[in-house]
């Protein structure tokens, strides 16, 4: 798109530079394309790296024994943070969005969506300091205070999802409910989400894959284990995990360990990418029903 | 599942066609409740970043106080002197969040426009996941591939070549002898920003109506002339914003720089020296620090880490609302 002066009597022959600009077009193309297959490129070398590699150290033993051998309690860990984490945020995320589309004018939805975004912007190293100033310190790391941290985490995802599929629910419905004289909160427990669940079950997994790979919170909040087999006191010690089990492991530099750091990121990776999928998937099929 | 819904609600209705003083005034009271439950909890999210903005900087009072704003800039930090500074973290936070972005933006942007204007429809439905898949694989394991995978590269092969073909450019200076380097964690960063990025700007292609791209075709454009004349023009401040949203993500990523950049103190101008980071130098130290300067200055870099990511996230949002990508749907 040239903006030299369009001179109507020039007489239409194909200028010279119609092979250049097709050049251009066509390395532009390549190079778009290239960038793509790039990024593809990488996730391949990342995930053969941790399949390859950590492959090897997956026996029934490693998954399920403590340590030194296995990383049992840490996956263990990892379940109750994240279960924990998802019992705080999932409410506190539905009743966010639902006051978002439910209840609040323009300029509060304006406000909340800000704070939804500046949240999901914080680095999670801060919320992992916050957390460490509001329940850690003068007292003792623990599974809970890390739950905490990542339910600040997952908070926003929650939240977002959630009012993304309630603006989804066909207008028509809310109308049919009000039409019958049903109460506004009867219309939202018994209508509204059950209709928006797939979506907001999306969101939560979406969440979980988010929070059970955050390594920063627990660094500061559930680091420093007692090194017990599998009963945790959740609220007045730290809980081993999966993501700072691979952090230390990685940071020693022994090729024992880092064999075993290989396996704990196959199984936390291979746990995000199955639920991230899954969420996909059930994004999918919850969308078409929501449309048909 | 909606159909089904409604078919119960139309059976019930009869019993609640006359409906009874008390249930009348027990939904008054219900509605209420659900109202006053759902306000409190938008308010507890609101509260909760004034609670980390304040416990942030309560945390860090020691050090503002023993220290004041020339914390900033003083670049010695020794922990067993009790002497800190954020100077060398600051400079290495935007060095390396910074190349990223100049890296991953190009990239990220080049994504966006495949995955919306170029591939086919079942090409998209594959790529576009993967890519975003990139962002879900946790910043500790990318980390660890960088230390173990990506180093090794970076240090044998990519940095020798650069700095054999630009060395005349201070940046690219001799390699070290281990792979932790600025330029690593730049890399490690750029893998990150990327998926971000990316997704982002694909959105917002999509969103350029079809009519003023056939319109610039129909004029004799080519498919880069297009993007170039039309495209890109008409989403610029979206794709700055989303470039501040990962420069917001790169600046605040703590885990994977401190396995990579080599947590060295001193200001290089080598992209191939080790350095440090504001972020990383919390998340390596925090846990070791003992004593309550040591612990307080932590905090203080966590402000000056707040204040930046907070800036970073306000301005794309300024930037993003000045361009509604919604209005050019309509």
């Amino acid at each position: 798109m040239s903006t030299a002066a369009f001179d109507p009597t020039a007489p239409l022959t194909p200028s010279g530079n119609l092979r250049r600009r097709r050049a251009v077009s066509r390395v532009a193309e390549y190079g778009a394309t290239g960038a793509a297959l790039f990024a593809v490129a990488v996730l391949g070398a990342v995930i053969y790296t941790v399949l390859s590699r950590g492959a090897g150290a997956l026996s029934f033993d490693f998954l399920f024994s403590g340590t030194p051998t296995g990383i049992g309690p840490a996956i263990l860990g990892t379940v109750m943070i994240v279960v924990a984490a998802t019992v705080i945020a999932m409410p506190l995320g539905v009743l966010v969005a639902l006051f978002v589309t439910e209840f609040a004018g323009e300029r509060v939805t304006a406000a909340s969506r800000l704070t939804l975004d500046l949240l999901n912007g914080l680095p999670s190293i801060i919320i992992g300091l916050f957390v460490f100033a509001l329940l850690v310190e003068f007292k003792t790391q623990s599974g809970f205070a890390c739950s905490v941290g990542l339910a600040i985490i997952m908070l926003p995802l929650v939240a977002r999802g959630t009012q993304e599929v309630l603006l989804l629910v066909p207008g028509n419905l809310r109308e049919a409910a009000d039409a019958l004289g049903v109460s506004r909160w009867r219309a939202v427990l018994t209508v509204i989400l059950p209709s928006a669940m797939g979506g907001i079950l999306t969101a939560t997994v979406l969440a979980v894959a988010r929070a059970a790979g955050e390594t920063a919170p627990p660094l500061l909040l559930s680091s420093v284990f007692s090194g017990k087999e599998a009963i945790f006191n959740f609220f007045g010690e730290a809980v081993p995990n999966i993501p700072v089990t691979i952090f230390t492991l990685s940071e020693e530099g022994s090729p024992d360990g880092f064999t075993r750091a290989w396996g704990a990121s196959l199984v936390l990776i291979s746990f995000i990418l199955f639920a991230s999928l899954g969420a996909r998937a059930m994004h999918a099929r919850s969308l078409r029903k929501m449309s048909s | 599942m909606s159909a089904a819904t409604g078919s119960r609600w139309l059976r019930r209705a009869p019993g609640r066609a006359r409906p009874g003083e008390r249930r009348k005034r027990f939904d008054r009271i219900a509605d209420g409740a659900l109202f006053g439950i759902c306000a409190l909890a938008a308010l507890l999210s609101a509260a909760v970043i004034v609670a980390i903005g304040y416990q942030v900087i309560h945390g860090a009072a020691p050090a503002i106080s023993k220290f004041g704003l020339s914390f900033i800039y003083e670049t010695t930090w020794q922990p067993n002197f009790g002497v800190f500074g954020a100077g060398s973290l600051l400079f290495g936070t935007l060095v390396s969040s910074l190349v990223a972005l100049a890296i991953g933006a190009p990239i990220a942007i080049s994504i966006g426009l495949y995955l919306s204007l170029l591939a086919p429809a079942g090409v998209r439905g594959v790529i576009g996941p993967l890519v975003e898949m990139l962002a879900a694989i946790p910043s500790v394991i990318l980390g660890f591939w960088g230390i173990l995978i990506l180093a090794p590269f970076v240090q044998g092969t990519l940095e020798p070549w650069l700095h054999d073909t630009f060395g005349f450019i201070p940046i690219f200076g001799a390699p070290e002898t281990t792979g932790a380097s600025i330029f690593t964690a730049s890399l490690i960063l750029t893998i990150m920003v990327v998926p971000i990025v990316a997704s982002i700007s694909r959105d917002l292609f999509l969103a350029v109506p079809r009519e003023v791209q056939d319109g610039a075709s129909a004029l004799g454009a080519t498919r880069w002339e297009v993007v170039r004349g039309v495209v890109l023009p008409s989403t610029a401040s979206g794709v700055v914003a989303a470039s501040l949203l990962g420069l917001g993500r790169a600046l605040g990523e703590a885990i994977a720089v401190t396995q990579v950049i080599g947590a060295g103190a001193a200001i290089n101008a080598s992209l191939f020296k080790t350095g440090d980071t504001l972020a990383s130098r919390i998340a390596s130290q925090f846990p070791g620090a003992i004593t309550q300067l040591h612990i307080a200055s932590l905090y203080y870099l966590g402000v000056i880490l707040l204040v930046i990511g907070l800036i970073s996230n306000l301005a794309a949002q300024w930037i993003g609302r000045r361009f509604d990508y919604r209005r050019l749907a309509r």
